[in-house]
This record gives C-alpha cells, sequence and structure tokens, in this order.
C-alpha cells in the first residue's frame, strides 16, 4: 500500500561530488520492494511536482535514497539534514520481482546492470536475489565511485569507468564482454543508450532481461499519463501502446518497451 | 450549513470537484481520497477511439506552475464506459465525463454513447492546446463554438457544460456564446499555451515544443477570467485555475463560481480536494455562512 507522510530524515551523507546519500524513517519502508521508488516533495512552493527517486537500500521502518543533483530539487533535497521533515509518497512502482516471468532458483545467475544513478536500485535487488548474483557498475570515473564497498558485499562487483581510471575503460557492457559474464537473467537501470544496448545484447543471447525506465512524472501514481513509454503490445490502461513507467513499470521486460 | 450547490439540475453535496485529465477517473487517487466527499468527479477527456497522445516529455514543471503536453491519451468511450464509468458509480459522488474529438461528429458519437448510461453531465472540452485537430480550433472560433454547442446540445441526455479556453481574447464573448446557443453551464480555465526552453541542451523541453501552463502560477488570470465570465451569462460558471486551498476555491466563488474544479494541486498533495473541501466549510462557519451560495459572485 502506497503511504504519502511527512517523513523524517535520519541521516544525509555525500558519498562523492554531488551524490548523496538520504535514510529517511518512513510507513513507506513496511511494503517496499527493490526497483520501487519514492516521490519526494519539495518544500519550496514554486516548485510543485514531486521528484521519483529509487529506492536503493530497505530496512525495518526506512528507505535508503542515493540521488545526484540534478537540479533544484535535487539540490534543496540535499540540505536537509538528520530530524528534518520530509514529505514523501511511496512505495510506487512495480519494482523488479513483480516484473520477473520466471523462477529465480538457487542456481539461477542474475546480472545486474547499473549506469551511474541507474546503481543505487540495484543495491537493494542484489541484495534480495538468493541466487548467484553478479553486478557491473558503469562511473564516469575512479573519483566518482559510490556503493562499491555495499555492492561487493552483495555480489561479485565488476566496475567500468568512462574514461577507464578504474576497472573496464568503458560502459558496463564492455565490462559484461571483457570479463566475459555469463548470465540467465539480466536486470538494468541506466541512462536509454545503455538500456538500448542491454536490449540488444540480451535478444542476441536469448537472455531474459529487465528495465527500470525513467521518464518526467506528474502525479506518479498512474493518472495523469504523463510519463508513459512505448511498449510493444497493447496497454491495459489506455488501450494504446503506451505504458505508464510509474504505475505499469518502472521495470519492464525488455521485450515489451520499445527504446 | 449548506454547501451543496445546484448545476443545471444537478445537485453536487459541495462545490468542489476534480479538474480533467489531473485525477484520472478517480481510480488511483481513490487509495488517498474518499470519492464520496467530493462535489464531482470530472473524468479524463474520453474520445470514439483510443488516442495514443504526443510523444514523451510530455510534462515540465515551470516556477509554480507545470506544461503539460498529454495529448489527451484515452483509451476510447467503450473502455471508458465498461471499467471507468462502472467504477465511479460505486461511489455516492456526481460524475462529469470530459468529451474530446477531433470533429464535430466525433464530439457526438461520444456524447450519444453516453446518452444510456449513468453519467451525471457532460463537459465538452473544445480548448484542449495539445493536440492539432479539434479541440482548442473549436475553442477559439465564435462560429465554431456556437455551432458545436448546438449540435451536441441536439444530442446529449444530459446537462452540458462547455470547457472555455484562456487562449482568447475575449473569455466574456466566448462565454455568452455558449449561453446563446443552449450550454447548460460553462466551465473555465483550461491550459495556457506556453513553452519552456532548457539553455543547456538549446532544445524544447517538451517533444510537443508547447504545452498547457497550470497551478498556482495560472490563478490570477484564471480568476480574472471566470470574473468576466460570470458577469457575461446567467448559467452557472464552474472555476478552475491554479486552486490548491480553500482560499484560493473561495476567491473563484467570490468571484461568480458556482462550483470550482482543482487540478494540478493534485499532484502537489493527493489529499487537497478533501481539504478544500473542509477548508471551505471551516471558512463558512468561521464568517456565519449558512448557505455557500451567499458567497457566491459576491465581490465589490
Ligand atoms: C523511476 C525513477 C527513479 C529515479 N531514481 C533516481 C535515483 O535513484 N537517483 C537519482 O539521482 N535520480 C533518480 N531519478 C531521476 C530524478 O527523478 C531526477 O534527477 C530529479 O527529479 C531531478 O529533479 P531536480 O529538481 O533536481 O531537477 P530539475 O531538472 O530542476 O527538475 C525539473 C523537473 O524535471 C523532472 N526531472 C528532471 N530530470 C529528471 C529525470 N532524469 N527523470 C525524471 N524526471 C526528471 C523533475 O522531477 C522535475 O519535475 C529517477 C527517476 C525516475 C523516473
Ligand atoms: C496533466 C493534465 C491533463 C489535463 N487533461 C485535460 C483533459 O483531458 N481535458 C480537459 O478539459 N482539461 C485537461 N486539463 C486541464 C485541467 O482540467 C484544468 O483546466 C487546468 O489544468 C487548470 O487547472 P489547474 O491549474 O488547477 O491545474 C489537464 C491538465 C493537466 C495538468
Ligand atoms: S506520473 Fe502520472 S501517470 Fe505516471
Amino acid at each position: 500500500m502506497k503511504i504519502r507522510e511527512t517523513a523524517s530524515v535520519i541521516s544525509q551523507e555525500c558519498l562523492c561530488d554531488g551524490i548523496y546519500s538520504m535514510v529517511i524513517a518512513t510507513k513507506a519502508a513496511e511494503s517496499a520492494q527493490a526497483g520501487q521508488f519514492v516521490m519526494i516533495y519539495p518544500g519550496s512552493a514554486a516548485r510543485l511536482l514531486p521528484r521519483p527517486i529509487s529506492i536503493c537500500e530497505i530496512s525495518p521502518g526506512a528507505v535508503r535514497i542515493v540521488y545526484r543533483i540534478a537540479g533544484a530539487g535535487t539540490e534543496e533535497m540535499s540540505h536537509l539534514r538528520a530530524g528534518d521533515p520530509v514529505e514523501i509518497l511511496g512505495p510506487n512502482g512495480n519494482g523488479f520481482f513483480a516484473a520477473v516471468r520466471e523462477d529465480i532458483r538457487p542456481d539461477t545467475k542474475a546480472l545486474l546492470l547499473g549506469g551511474g544513478i541507474g546503481i543505487p536500485p540495484m543495491l537493494e535487488l542484489a541484495k534480495s536475489l538468493e541466487c548467484d548474483v553478479a553486478i557491473a557498475a558503469g562511473y564516469r570515473s575512479a573519483d566518482e565511485m559510490f556503493l562499491t564497498r555495499e555492492l561487493l558485499a552483495a555480489g561479485r562487483l565488476y566496475v567500468a569507468t568512462d574514461d577507464g581510471s578504474a576497472g573496464t575503460r568503458g560502459t558496463v557492457m564492455d565490462a559484461v564482454r571483457e570479463n566475459g559474464i555469463d548470465a540467465d537473467i539480466i536486470f538494468a537501470c541506466g541512462p536509454r543508450p545503455m538500456l538500448v544496448a542491454v536490449k540488444s545484447y540480451a535478444a542476441k543471447k536469448g537472455i531474459s532481461a529487465y528495465l527500470s525506465m525513467e521518464e518526467r512524472m506528474a502525479c506518479g501514481i498512474g493518472a495523469c499519463l504523463g510519463c508513459v513509454c512505448a511498449s510493444a503490445g497493447i496497454d491495459d490502461h489506455s488501450k494504446v501502446k503506451n505504458k505508464r513507467v510509474c504505475a505499469d513499470g518502472p521495470v519492464f521486460p525488455a521485450s515489451e518497451v520499445e527504446l | 450549513m449548506d454547501m451543496s450547490v445546484n448545476i443545471a439540475g444537478v445537485r453536487l453535496k459541495n462545490p468542489v470537484m476534480t479538474a480533467s485529465g489531473t485525477f484520472g477517473s478517480g481510480m488511483e487517487y481513490s487509495e488517498f481520497v474518499d470519492l464520496n466527499k467530493l462535489g464531482a468527479v470530472v473524468t479524463k477527456g474520453v474520445s470514439l477511439e483510443p488516442w495514443p497522445g504526443n510523444p514523451t516529455p510530455r510534462v515540465a514543471e515551470t516556477y509554480g506552475g507545470m506544461l503539460n503536453a498529454i495529448g489527451l491519451q484515452n483509451p476510447g468511450i467503450d473502455t471508458f464506459i465498461e471499467r471507468d464509468l462502472k467504477f465511479l458509480s460505486g461511489f455516492d459522488t456526481k460524475v462529469i465525463v470530459n468529451v474530446c474529438g477531433k470533429t464535430v461528429s466525433e464530439y457526438l458519437g461520444v456524447v450519444e454513447r453516453l446518452a444510456d448510461t449513468d453519467a451525471d453531465m457532460l463537459e465538452i472540452n473544445v480548448s484542449c492546446p495539445n493536440v492539432k485537430e479539434g479541440a482548442i480550433a473549436f475553442g477559439q472560433d465564435p462560429k465554431a463554438l456556437a455551432d458545436i454547442t448546438e449540435q451536441i446540445k441536439k444530442k446529449a441526455r444530459q446537462p452540458v457544460i462547455m470547457k472555455l479556453s484562456p487562449n482568447v481574447t475575449d473569455i466574456a464573448l466566448m462565454a455568452k456564446v455558449c449561453e446563446d446557443s443552449g450550454a447548460d453551464a460553462v466551465s473555465l480555465i483550461n491550459t495556457i499555451t506556453g513553452m519552456k526552453i532548457d539553455v543547456r541542451t538549446r532544445k524544447f523541453v517538451l517533444a510537443n515544443r508547447t504545452g498547457g501552463l497550470s497551478g498556482p502560477a495560472i490563478k490570477p488570470v484564471a480568476v480574472r477570467m471566470v470574473y468576466q465570465a460570470a458577469s457575461a451569462v446567467s448559467i452557472p460558471v464552474i472555476g478552475m485555475g491554479g486552486i490548491t486551498c480553500a482560499e484560493d476555491a473561495l476567491e473563484f466563488i467570490m468571484a461568480g463560481a458556482s462550483a470550482v474544479a482543482v487540478g494540478a494541486a493534485n499532484f502537489t498533495d493527493p489529499y487537497v480536494t478533501e481539504k478544500v473541501i473542509d477548508g471551505i466549510g471551516e471558512y463558512m462557519k468561521s464568517n456565519g455562512i449558512k448557505d455557500i451560495k451567499e458567497i457566491t459572485g459576491c465581490v465589490s
């Protein structure tokens, strides 16, 4: 069930330049799943729309988010301190497990791909999967690496950086190829070009893949139709080929979205 | 204390409704809001066939407001009647169906399909700025507006509300045209056409380039237009545009609106409609107002 409440900040920490981690005490944690997101409402009345941010970690009574300062709303968010109130709605969307169509067995090889600010949701997923977990995380450079310690603890971690200053030079897909990581199932979150590459790689290899999509949102609960993505099949809501990222997603089987 | 209002023979338990397109058909918001408390639910624009809407990005935030260019994505009237109207029939609230089309005959087709349903009223959207054909074209030309109003009135079994565009020179004229053509009420304002540019990428923020501005930023324009329309006609006026609280709603009522609708504010606070209703009640109590109609159009 979705909760809309005035939650309270437990901690706020800068992980590296422009990347912040915030832990929020909220009832939304009770039913939260990996791959779902929360809506954070800006304090300023000039900013009407809530900001969608993925859930990075779930603990009893609290969720952790990790976010990049991308504009005024996330900048404002980064000034919140322990004890501050924060308006929150969540958990929103389906999450990874609700999207998966096949069984995940203990011997299943899961490959988790996170690019940039698409890395955070992979942490809770890695922790919740009870199977073989390999993670490839793509960063800009060695001094902009975050969550690597936690990811290392949750699975085999491979790193890629745009400038080659750590791990494989290039993208997460370059890291997958360089390290010959094989997989039965792929989960990915990251910039669109990365998702395009993941989709075509998975199709070629015949691996089922699940992509977490991003789109501009207004309501965040499926009512305004602001956040749709083109889908292969007719969607249930509008009987066209447009699924709502906030309500039908954000996680979709790769074969069901047109990128 | 009487908060009820009467719009063209339909009694609403209070003057607060949802603005079309911001509340779906109430399914999603019913997780937060008790729909039974609302004066009416106004549903998202519905056309004869399913419409896919515009490419994304479809929404953009602006200072104190937002732009949208959804492009009237909707499942078409058949699914709407089977699913959405059926859902809403389970609640003790009035249902106002927002109707859109590309041609007069498409509007008429939807209106006819609704004739034997339990929709309480029809709101005819001749003011959506985000679709290329139909919609706003009817709302910006007095002759076309008169024609479509008359034709719809001939076919409609329910009272007809014409939803007006603010993107016109003389809103009083447009309201009068609707009244003279038989409309039972007018509602305004739809969104104001706007644009946002990303100076970093030098690109339009919305895929549609232009979008409709709504939210607190448009409220003074909306209040002025509601005042002008209400002064020009004797049919009921439904006011909207930037309402976020009871005080905003009261401004519209004092400007002459018989009822009000809350739109973009639902995105900022899913509970906002109930808060507006409660706030109007508190205002009435503390000011000794027995009947909300005492203050309709009372501004001086
Ligand atoms: C499902 C989902 C999960 C996300 N998870 C994360 C996360 O874990 N960490 C993180 O750092 N970011 C995440 N994002 C992106 C994040 O929502 C945006 O960076 C943020 O909204 C920017 O707000 P702003 O006010 O700082 O930027 P501004 O550019 O000032 O925002 C203006 C408007 O555009 C919207 N917007 C801007 N960029 C984006 C974007 N990339 N995606 C969607 N809306 C955007 C804002 O919400 C706001 O309505 C996620 C987005 C989605 C859709
Ligand atoms: C996302 C969105 C979708 C809308 N869709 C419709 C629609 O389908 N039909 C319609 O007549 N008006 C539509 N509108 C306009 C609103 O009903 C309302 O007239 C306008 O937004 C002004 O009110 P507000 O400032 O309270 O949002 C839409 C507005 C928004 C923000
Ligand atoms: S953000 Fe409104 S439907 Fe997804």
